[in-house]
């Protein structure tokens, strides 16, 4: 028989493993990353010495928890670290390993892909030195690494707050938050976020504990631009007060996140229009049934709600899987994890109200704004497009190649989407969807194939 | 000058390694990127403007930290662990 698959070793991916090891089946869990535990609770290299503590601060139970169960599973299942899955489709999937590629039958598949940070491009983001927040959080807890001297935190996001504070914590010096989510925002989303009073508390505390230590918090504050010669300088940022001028040597900035949607794209997901991630998501049951039969959806690849509920989506998507090939689950405990869901789908909301994203992004970007990093494709480029009368993302893409370069739009296409919708005066959500394309990230020359 | 500078962990066994030519030195359980970006300030340049590129996103996804290695391979520099005697290579980029 073909066996069961899940791609990504995130908090989804590990409880999704564990809860099909549970009930007796053998899956094959294929991994990009060396270790497991995803970006959230990645894990330092081997000979590293630092405590969960430290790592990890408030979340340091769970991702020890999450690491022992992982570790517990290792020998109840096919685990395949450093291995891409570049291309999927009907009962396959393409995988790459040391230079190897690989194809992997299966019957079900669980994708549990993950994000990556939400770029809003300033002028100046490709220089040296500037970085997204979560890269900026990837260079100390992976590599014990501050991404410059003097740092400066900007964007809006649960990990704007948390990123500047576990620098500071670190001993880096962190010249300012510049979050441009206005206060009056973040009033207005509280009775969202007291569904979760915990996580809501820790947010609090990052930022109480920053001011505390003499870090300049500004709120309705965006950055104008970044400057340097071949490194970051100084900045500009801007609030209802005006401009001010920073010198620093290093930038991180994102809009929260967004979803890696690729592999179910290809799977032949459907997808709608989430007005809450502001992003095109493929579709899933409450238990995480995608609209294909045998691909089921879990944690933030499928939709921004963060780690918790990444872990409880997982177990569902899993249980959903087991009911479907005819295994006895229990009803309760589906029940119980689809509740969970719900209510952290309500702090959602608040949080999305809290950190809103700047939607007059697009009207204020100029048209040298370099949108596309890898193309070097400027907002005028994209505009000049709309120009002749295209507005859907994919037509736009063939004309001026924003979103064709390596990272296959990844860092821009949620910049352009804002961009093209601002300029033909469409809601974002009726541009089109950016199609994803195997493979799904580069792949070398001179590829080996297992016999 | 270096781009990032390292806050803990420093008590690792040295690696050498030669960055387009001239001996550097890391750490053991240092990314290429990190490698390289504590005792420099960039790791290519870019395909169009030449301009320098430090990477972005260190996660995989952006595609922007590829170096050359001694044996002709091309890697993401934050995604592959650093080994002694390594021959790290890095591109100018190219100009329009």
């Amino acid at each position: 028989m073909k066996p069961v698959a899940i791609i990504g070793a995130g908090p989804a991916g590990i409880r999704a493993a564990q809860t099909l090891v549970a009930h007796g089946v053998y899956p094959i869990l294929l991994d990009e990353a060396a270790r497991g535990g995803g970006q959230i609770y990645r894990q330092q290299p081997a000979n590293f010495k630092r405590s969960p503590a430290k790592l990890y601060g408030f979340e340091a139970h769970k991702a020890s928890a999450l690491h022992q169960t992982f570790d517990a599973l290792r020998e109840q299942l096919d685990y395949r670290p450093d291995t891409l899955v570049w291309n999927a489709e009907a009962g396959l999937l393409d995988t790459l390993h040391e230079g190897r590629v690989a194809r992997v039958e299966y019957a079900s598949v669980i994708v549990a892909t993950g994000a990556t940070d939400r770029i809003l491009p300033a002028p100046g983001w490709t220089l040296p030195g500037v970085y997204s927040l979560g890269a900026a959080q990837i260079a100390l807890k992976f590599q014990g690494c501050a991404i410059g001297e003097r740092v400066v935190f900007a964007g809006s996001g649960p990990l704007l707050y948390l990123v500047a504070y576990q620098y500071a914590r670190a001993g880096a010096k962190v010249l300012a938050v510049l979050d441009s989510s206005p206060l009056s925002a973040q009033a207005r989303a509280l009775p969202g976020l007291l569904a979760q009073p915990a996580t809501l508390a820790k947010g609090l505390y990052y930022r109480a504990w920053l001011t505390s230590h003499g870090i300049a918090v500004h709120q309705g504050a965006s950055l104008s631009r970044i400057d340097g010669e071949r490194r970051v300088q100084s900045l500009k940022w801007r609030n209802a007060k005006g401009e001010q001028a920073l010198d620093c040597d290093a930038v991180a900035f994102a809009h929260g996140l967004r979803s890696e949607t690729q592999l179910a794209d290809l799977l032949g997901c459907e997808f709608s229009w989430s007005h809450l991630n502001r992003a095109w998501l493929p579709q899933r049951d409450p238990a995480g049934r995608s609209s294909v039969p045998g691909v089921y959806l879990a944690g933030d690849g499928a939709g921004i709600m963060g780690a918790d509920a990444a872990e409880i989506a997982g177990e569902r998507a899993a249980l959903a899987l087991l009911e479907d090939l005819g295994y006895l689950v229990d009803p309760q405990r589906c029940a119980q994890l689809e509740q969970s869901l719900e209510r952290i789908g309500r702090f959602r909301q608040g949080l999305e109200r809290a950190f809103v994203l700047p939607t007059d992004w697009a009207a204020h970007a100029a048209d040298d704004l370099m949108i596309c990093r890898c193309e070097e494709v400027s907002a005028g480029e994209i505009r000049q497009v709309v120009g002749e009368g295209h507005w859907e993302i994919n037509r736009v893409k063939a004309h001026c190649r924003v979103g064709m370069g390596r990272c296959q739009g990844r860092m821009c296409g949620a910049a352009a989407a804002e961009i093209i919708a601002s300029e033909s005066g469409r809601p974002v959500g009726e541009i089109g969807r950016m199609r994803a394309q195997a493979p799904v990230k580069p792949l070398p020359f001179g590829l080996e194939i297992e016999p | 000058m270096a781009l990032l500078t390292r806050l803990a962990e420093g008590d690792r066994p040295a690696l050498d390694f030669t960055l387009d030519g001239k001996p550097a030195i890391g750490l053991l359980g240092d990314t290429l990127l990190t490698a390289v970006l504590t005792c420099s300030e960039h790791l290519r340049g870019s395909d169009f403007s030449a301009e320098p590129r430090a990477g972005f996103c260190l996660m995989g996804a952006c595609q922007d930290c590829w170096v050359r290695l001694g044996d002709g391979r091309r890697v993401r520099a934050c995604s592959t662990l650093l080994e002694a005697g390594q021959q790290v290579i890095r591109e100018p980029g190219r100009q329009l």
